[in-house]
């Protein structure tokens, strides 16, 4: 089967590799429909998380047609389409159990602090992810949810990450009807945080990010109000400014550790690694939202350290929420949004490409060519 | 291999005021964690029956034992491999766990080159990292990097060229005078 293959920072291709096979009881074996390049993957194909192995396939966002099933398998069968979850969860495991199907312990060998990922290093298990024809999903029982008829596959392989990442990033934020809300990073993830802040009962959404295309789009999307901090002479100043000087309720760090705006972040963070990453953005969360607010993070972040004002953390009384999101658990709410008209998660797609050309299409999300929002590779025959 | 050490247990009888102040609202995880299908700290749940995997699985050691379900991609190999296995030495707190496995990363790249050549396989290197996107939307961008690399190689061979004349007259114009007639 055709399959992306990582050759390192920068560099991936389409190589023949072998099938996919049932290695546990309760997995499954798919065939891809659609499967999203994501921005975490860019922190992979940056070289940014340790333990990303020459020869993996990246891909946590996908959907497909079941094709064959383990032993245990008893809620699916051939020919389902299904979307599938990026988080690797058992179910019943005692963070399961109580919802945290993002924390799961029996999907991730090589770190505790860290769930089973699809195609997301060996920091979050070693499985091959969904950027291929075929995959393997384990604990197919659980996580996969048949994609209902009436919804578009556009919008199914959005529900596997995007939507209920940036929608966990505003119930996180804990959203008071009347707040303001700040998201940094309008990205996918982020243009999803800002859309479903006013779900909540946000009063006001701001968007802050370099990429004006990208703030035109939420402009008009979410609706925000957008500001491109390269034209600002402090973010947060500004932020402070524009909110009686107080700050915001809620502000939502949607970047994580690619963030651009502070040379030495990028130096130390990106350049360097003796942090994980550049933390600017949570940087500007932190000091930008209002005493006694919260800071809602679901960027990425390497597993050792940044450089971040903890001090303001305390001395503002700040509240941090972060997780990665727990689809299994927001799936039956996002779904009724999607049927209902209240999220249009497809709109944000702006490239579908054949899996052959997934160095162009990496290439193109990566640099911000072609005014790219959401890249969707479509596998030959899906 | 079960490697949990055991609590040592508090009688929380014997101290005075226990759980007094316990308020159920006082949750900061609400909503995305259900403490009402939490079975209190029991650390035992019924687990999924164990995979048993074909490669090698390195595994913090962190964990008390092997996740039911592991990923089997891309198991440990050469140099990086080796790098990786005594990264596991360390715990995920360890900066070092994290260096070594990051150093293992760049070494596996070359690795993958080498791998390429020992198959036959010439990588093409510019199509791996995107070129026909960068041709197609980004003409300026991409001649701009071209010109600037043009410019430090052209930079660089002049350099050499300056260093190798000033070593092929250093020893003369430095030793001349000493050299015997």
């Amino acid at each position: 089967m055709l399959a992306m293959d990582y050759r390192g920072p920068y560099r991936v291709r389409v190589d023949e590799k072998p099938m996919p096979k049932i290695e546990h009881p309760r997995d499954a074996i798919v065939r891809v429909t659609r499967s999203c390049i994501c921005g975490s993957d860019l922190h992979l194909y940056h070289g940014l998380v340790p333990d990303t192995r020459v020869g993996m396939t990246f891909g946590h966002e996908f959907t497909g047609i079941v094709e064959e099933v383990g032993s245990a398998v008893g809620n699916l069968q051939a020919g389902d389409h299904v979307l599938v979850p990026f988080n690797i969860a058992c179910g019943q495991c005692h963070f399961c159990k109580q919802g945290l199907f993002g924390n799961c312990h029996e999907a991730n060998a090589q770190a505790t602090a860290v769930g089973g990922i699809f195609g997301y290093s060996h920091t979050a298990g070693g499985y091959d992810g969904g950027q291929a024809e075929y995959v393997r999903v384990p604990y197919a029982d659980f996580g996969p949810t048949v994609i209902p008829d009436w919804m578009d596959p556009d919008d199914a392989v959005l529900l596997t990450d995007v939507v209920p990442t940036g929608y966990q990033a505003a119930e996180m934020g804990g959203i008071k009807p009347g707040d303001t809300v700040v998201v940094f990073g309008a990205g996918p993830v982020g243009i999803m945080a800002a859309r479903c802040a006013w779900l909540f009962g946000a009063g006001r959404v701001i968007v802050v990010d370099q990429l004006d295309y990208r703030l035109e789009f939420v402009k008009n999307y979410a609706p925000a109000e957008v500001y491109n901090f390269r034209e600002l002479d402090d973010l947060v100043v500004f932020m402070k400014k524009t909110t009686d000087g107080l700050g915001a309720d809620v502000c939502i760090d949607a970047v994580g550790n690619d963030a651009a705006g502070s040379a030495l972040q990028t130096l130390f963070g990106k350049k360097l690694k003796l942090e994980a990453g550049s933390a600017i953005a949570l940087h500007w969360a932190i000091n930008s939202v209002k005493k006694g607010g919260v800071v809602s993070i679901v960027g990425v972040y390497g597993p050792t350290g940044n450089m971040v004002p903890i001090g303001n953390v305390v001395n503002k009384g700040l509240t941090i929420r972060a997780n990665q999101a727990s689809v299994k658990r927001l799936l039956p709410k996002l779904i009724d949004h999607v049927r209902e008209g209240r999220l249009n998660p497809k709109a944000l797609i702006t490239h579908k490409v054949p899996l052959e050309d997934i160095a162009d299409a990496y290439h193109i999300f990566s640099a911000k060519l072609d005014g790219c929002i959401k890249p969707v590779l479509v596998p030959n025959g899906a | 291999m079960d490697t949990a050490i055991k609590p040592v247990p508090t009688d929380t009888s014997r101290i005075p005021g226990w759980g007094i102040d316990a308020d159920p609202e006082n949750d900061p995880t609400y909503p995305y964690r259900d403490r009402s299908r939490d079975d209190g700290l029991a650390m035992n749940w019924e687990r999924p029956s164990q995979q048993d995997p074909d490669v090698e699985i390195l595994t913090s050691i962190e964990h008390n034992r092997l996740p039911a379900v592991v990923g089997t991609s891309t198991p440990p190999s050469g140099l990086s491999g080796v790098i990786r296995r005594q990264a596991f030495r360390y715990s995920e707190s360890n900066w070092w766990h994290w260096l070594m496995l990051m150093g293992a990363d760049r070494i596996n790249v070359v690795e993958g080159v080498l791998q390429d050549l020992g198959r036959g396989k010439i990588p093409n290197i510019p199509a791996e990292m995107g070129i026909r996107s960068e041709l197609r939307y980004n003409k300026r961008g991409l001649a701009k990097k071209v010109a600037v690399a043009a410019a430090l190689s052209a930079v660089l061979i002049v350099l050499s060229r300056r260093g190798g004349k000033e070593e092929d007259a250093g020893p003369a114009g430095q030793g001349g005078p000493d050299l015997p007639a």
